[in-house]
Formats: C-alpha cells, structure tokens, sequence
C-alpha cells in the first residue's frame, strides 16, 4: 500500500499544489489579481502535466535547501597559499584544511580536485612539480584528518595558470602560489 | 657598436616583418645587442631578368641571416658602388674602397623547364683576390626562401668553419586570450630558425609545454593537458600523425629525447613523487633513474647518451646534478646561485646552459657553466629568463622571457655578445625548442 502510494507521486504533488493553492488565496500577502486567477486555475485542473509541474517545483525547492545545508558545512575558503619553493602548509591554513576534511567525511561521495599551482618565477616543469608536492602536501594533511584517498585527486598546473598574469611584485607572487579545493 | 645606416635598415625590415606578421602570424626579429667586432660582408642583389617579381630577395634573406650572427655587417645596399652578378663583372679594388672583407653575388634564371630556378652565387676573399665558392642550386619558386638559408649555410661555414643553423626550425608555444573568458588558445608551432613560415601544429584550449626535438628533426615531443591532466605525446612534425606516450598517474613531464633517438628520458610522479624515467621506445618499457624523496625533475642527455643531468631539490632549492647511466652515480654540477635549473648540454658537451638565479638576486638569467672549470657565465639580464634550448652548432641560446608583461622568445649568442628577440602579437610565447641539423 505504501509503495503504491508513493509510486504516484503526482498524487502528492496534487495535494501539494492544493495547500500551496490555499496558501496563496489566504495568504498574509495582499491578494495580487493575476496572482489569484493562476491559482485558482492550477487547482482546478488536476492533470498530469500541471501536477508534475508542480511536483518538479517543490523538488526544485527541496535540492536548493539541500545545497543551502551543504554550503553551510563545507568551508567558504577555497585557496591556500604557500612560500616561495616551499610545499609545506603553513600553519594559519590548518582551520581550513580541518573544515575541508570534515566536509569530506561528512560527504563520502563528495569528490575534490586539488589544483597544485607556482608563481611564474623559476622553470615549467619545475614548477609543475612544485605544484604536485603543494597538492600532495595538502592530500596528505587530509589523509590525517581521515578522509578518504578516493574522494581526492592531486592535478598540478605548474605555472600555467596564474591567477595574477605577468605578476610583479611579492604580493603578486604570492597569490599564484597556491593549492585550489576543485569539488 | 651598430651604424646609423644599420639601424634604419633594421628598423625598415622590422616594419616589413610586421605588416607580414598580419597575414602570417611568424615571429618578427628585434636586435637588441649588436657586436661592435664585425666582419663587413657587401652582398650584392641578385639579379632577376625573368617577368614579374620573384617571391623572396634572396640576397636579403641571406644578409639578415649573416648579420643577425653577430659576426657580419651587412654593407648597407644604397653604399654599393656596382651590381655584379658573377665574377666577370667583379672588380676587386671597388670592394676594398668599401672596406668589405668578403662579397657575396648571384643570380636567379628561369630553368630550362620554364618553372623552376636556377641560383648560381660566388663567394669572393676581397683581400685575397679568390674566389671561395661557386655554385649552382636548383629550387621551386616555392622553395626559394629554404635555397636562401641553404646559401647562408653554406658562406657562414666557409667564413666561420662552423656549420650554419639558417636552415634549422623553431618549435615554440603561444598562449593568447580568448575573447571574454578568462582562459587561454594554446598552440604548438614549428618555424624557420629566422621566426618565417611559421606553422601551428597542435591548437589547445588547455596548457602545451616542453616540446623536444627527436634527434633526426621528423619529431616532437611534449607534454599536453588536452583531457584535462598531463600527457607525453610524440608527434611526427611532417604529417600531424601522433600518440600518447604516457598518461600515468600524476605528472608526465619534461621528455627529452636520447641522441640515438631510441629512448626519452621524462619525469613521472607515478611512484608518488617527481622522479627521472627513461622510457625505452622499441622495448616500451620503463626504467627509473632517480630515487629521492625530494624533485627531480628536467631531463637532458649529454651528448654521448652516457649521462643526464637534471634539475634536483634535494639540497634544498633546485640544483644541476648529473647521473652517470652505466654507475649511476649522481653528483652536483652547479653551486653558485640559490636556483639553478631545467640545464640543457652545448653539443660539444663542454658547458651547459641552464636558469640561474644570483643568491640574494632576483634576476632569473640564462648561465652558461663550464663543465671542467665549474666556472659560472651569466648571459642574460631581464627579471624571468627560463626554458634555454642551444642551437645544433653551439653557437646561439634561444630562451624565453618577459619583455612588459608578455611573453617572447630571445636570442643570445653563447659568448653573450649578441641578443635578438622575435615576439609575436597578440600572443605570449614560451617553450622555444631549436632543432638539430635539417639537412
């Protein structure tokens, strides 16, 4: 009985569309005309079309809350920087890295590419290996905290992508020499 | 020091360079140090009597090519006094009145078949009273710009003693921005040593670097992000025809190919961190040369096949270490400078030439190391030299650098006297790659 009941999920959307229909004529909101008559017209017409519209709507707001919930837990920063030739993290970074780690584990199916990037100075393919060694110097921090070798994936760049071309001056550098959390 | 004359010469030919580049997109050639120790060389256009006018000066081309050595001067062509074509119309004391040490004439006739066309040049000793060469090239009106770098090869090497490189080619990268987003057209090209007749052989939304030339000049070698992590492909430069060479987990970097061509050696992470490989091409079968936790990365191949060195941190900051193939011995080539990298031999194996950075310096250079004194020669002076590549006789440094805040290819003689740059518009450049020996 359950499952014949779910298996039609237009019936639930219909009900779903009649308290969304109530809500909006009784609503605190003052009555739109416009807004009343494509109300009025949804309930009425109880077809499969108009009901999986309304079914795809409330699935719509059910993913966006989803991701609302998600974006809560994985951290806001997104980049961290390191010396010049050096792929060691730097310890006012770990707060991130703890936060990315226990996003991680709280999603095992989330998949994260970590870009190792170099400032423009020194060889390419030194660069690139740079690069890898800052990834991996993030993969293994990760490791640590427990998350799972599966869920990353090291990718340097080198020098080929910097996020200040032709840099200049310390700062410049500074902000090429990175690791980017790719989810 | 350059003349007046030479330099309006110059600065004209630039501008010709430049309304060319629009439709060819090659690479343009600015002098940016010239030698006050030339020898001057009159080089007579040749003559032409066939209809309409031929696609190449051909007597230019080879004047470009000699003076952009730094060991000939160019008499201006308004200061000849006559226009001989062969050696009966040479009179010797007019050349010494011009101070010219050598002269150079020719001609260009329509061939018996009506479409080909015959060059006879004379090489003349102007002191001396001699004739130094005489010959006859056949060439497709096509061809004529590669008969002229053949003519060029063949007076540099009677002067000099030293096989001329003016038929040799560039392969390069050019990065340009795409219109509106924030990334980047990549593509592989391949040029005439003198940056003409450049042509694109690999187009790249995604970064191309390190391409290497294999020994007999039919390949190249490089690495590619085309499917989103780094590859080697070896691609052959005539047809396009190409596979993947490796495609390991982690980094697939800086091939280099052996001198017998049967082998690359190339950088892998594949055994969780940058170690040197060489990758056996008929065996296909891999075998690791490195074994340290710190990078070791840059391959190159002495001349004899017998050694590589490379670029290692394992004191530290990136270091020359050479590796003997048959003992396996590793021993430290370079400690001057705290950034030494990505060395590449001369071809008499005598120096090697490498990134260098001054301890306490800023400056990235191109440094020329002698191999048996460890002395130290700095050749270049902008802020981000990288990427030297030494031409097939030793005697030029192609390199890579920042000229404002776009990418171009320079030129260094190896004893630092001469420096040549050839950017292009537009597009940054990088990754400059000489061939060996054409022909």
């Amino acid at each position: 009985m359950d499952l014949m009941k779910y298996s039609k999920p237009f019936a639930l959307a219909a009900v779903l569309a009649l308290v969304a229909g109530c809500g909006g004529s009784g609503g605190t909101q003052p009555a739109d005309e416009t807004e009343d008559e494509v109300t009025a017209e949804e309930v009425q017409t109880s077809d499969g079309a108009e009901t999986s519209a309304a079914g795809e709507e409330s699935g719509a707001n059910a993913e966006a809350m989803g991701e609302d919930a998600m974006d809560a837990m994985r951290p806001e920063v997104m980049t961290i920087y390191f010396d010049f030739d050096k792929s060691n993290i730097r310890s006012e970074f770990y707060d991130v890295l703890n936060g990315h780690a226990a996003y991680l584990q709280a999603n095992p199916d989330a998949q994260v590419v970590l870009e190792g990037h170099a400032d423009e100075r020194g060889t390419r393919e030194y660069n690139m290996a740079l690069g890898e060694r800052r990834g991996n110097s993030v993969q293994r921090y990760l490791s640590l905290q427990g998350v799972s070798a599966d869920q990353m994936e090291v990718v340097s760049y080198g020098e080929e992508r910097p996020v200040v071309r032709a840099a200049d001056t310390a700062e410049e550098h500074a902000k090429n020499r990175r690791v980017e959390f790719v989810y | 020091m350059i003349s007046k004359t030479l330099k309006l010469t110059l600065l004209f030919l630039l501008m010709a360079l430049m309304l060319s580049f629009k439709v060819q997109a090659n690479l343009t050639i600015r002098i940016t140090q010239g030698s006050d120790q030339t020898t001057p060389v009159a080089i007579v256009p040749f003559s032409w009597k066939g209809e309409g006018a031929l696609p190449e000066d051909v007597a230019r081309i080879v004047s470009d090519n000699l003076q952009r050595t730094g060991l000939f001067e160019a008499i201006p062509r308004e200061n000849l006094v006559s226009l001989p074509s062969s050696s009966a119309d040479v009179i010797y004391r007019d050349w010494r009145l011009l101070q010219a040490d050598y002269l150079l004439v020719g001609s260009i006739d329509r061939a018996d078949n009506g479409e080909d066309l015959v060059i006879n040049y004379e090489l003349f000793d102007v002191l001396a009273e001699e004739r130094l060469l005489g010959e006859r090239v056949t060439s497709s009106s096509r061809e004529l710009r590669s008969r002229a770098h053949f003519i060029s090869d063949r007076v540099y090497q009677e002067l000099t003693g030293q096989r001329g490189i003016f038929s040799t080619r560039l392969a390069y990268v050019t990065a340009e921005p795409r219109e509106g987003e924030g990334s980047y057209q990549y593509r592989l090209h391949v040029a005439d040593a003198d940056g003409q007749r450049s042509r694109t052989v690999l187009t790249s939304r995604e970064p191309i670097l390190s391409p290497d030339w294999s020994p007999d000049g039919t390949k190249l070698a490089y690495v590619s992000f085309e499917r989103g992590r780094p590859a080697i492909y070896i691609q052959e430069v005539a047809t396009g025809s190409r596979y993947q060479l490796t495609n390991y987990r982690g980094l697939n970097g800086a091939p280099a190919w052996s001198p017998d061509g049967k082998q690359l050696a190339l950088t892998l992470s594949r055994d969780g961190n940058p170690e040197i490989y060489i990758y056996r091409l008929e065996e296909r079968r891999l075998i690791r040369v490195t074994h340290h936790y710190s990078i070791d990365t840059e391959p190159s191949w002495s001349p004899d096949g017998k050694k590589l060195i490379f670029t290692s941190s394992r004191s530290g900051g990136p270091q020359i270490y050479q590796v003997n193939l048959e003992s396996g011995n590793i021993g430290r080539l370079s400690f001057e400078g705290n950034y030494n990298a990505r060395a590449r031999y001369s071809p008499d194996g005598n120096e090697v030439f490498m990134v260098h950075r001054e301890s306490g310096g800023g400056l990235f250079s191109i440094a020329a190391l002698n191999m048996e004194t460890g002395r130290l020669r700095t050749l270049t002076t902008s802020p981000l030299d990288e990427s030297p590549s030494v031409a097939p006789n030793g005697s030029m440094v192609i390199y890579a650098l920042m000229r404002g805040d776009q990418g171009v290819l320079g030129v260094v003689s190896t004893d630092g006297r001469i420096k040549y740059e050839l950017p292009a518009e537009r597009s940054d450049v990088r990754e400059p790659a000489w061939s060996p020996f054409l022909n």
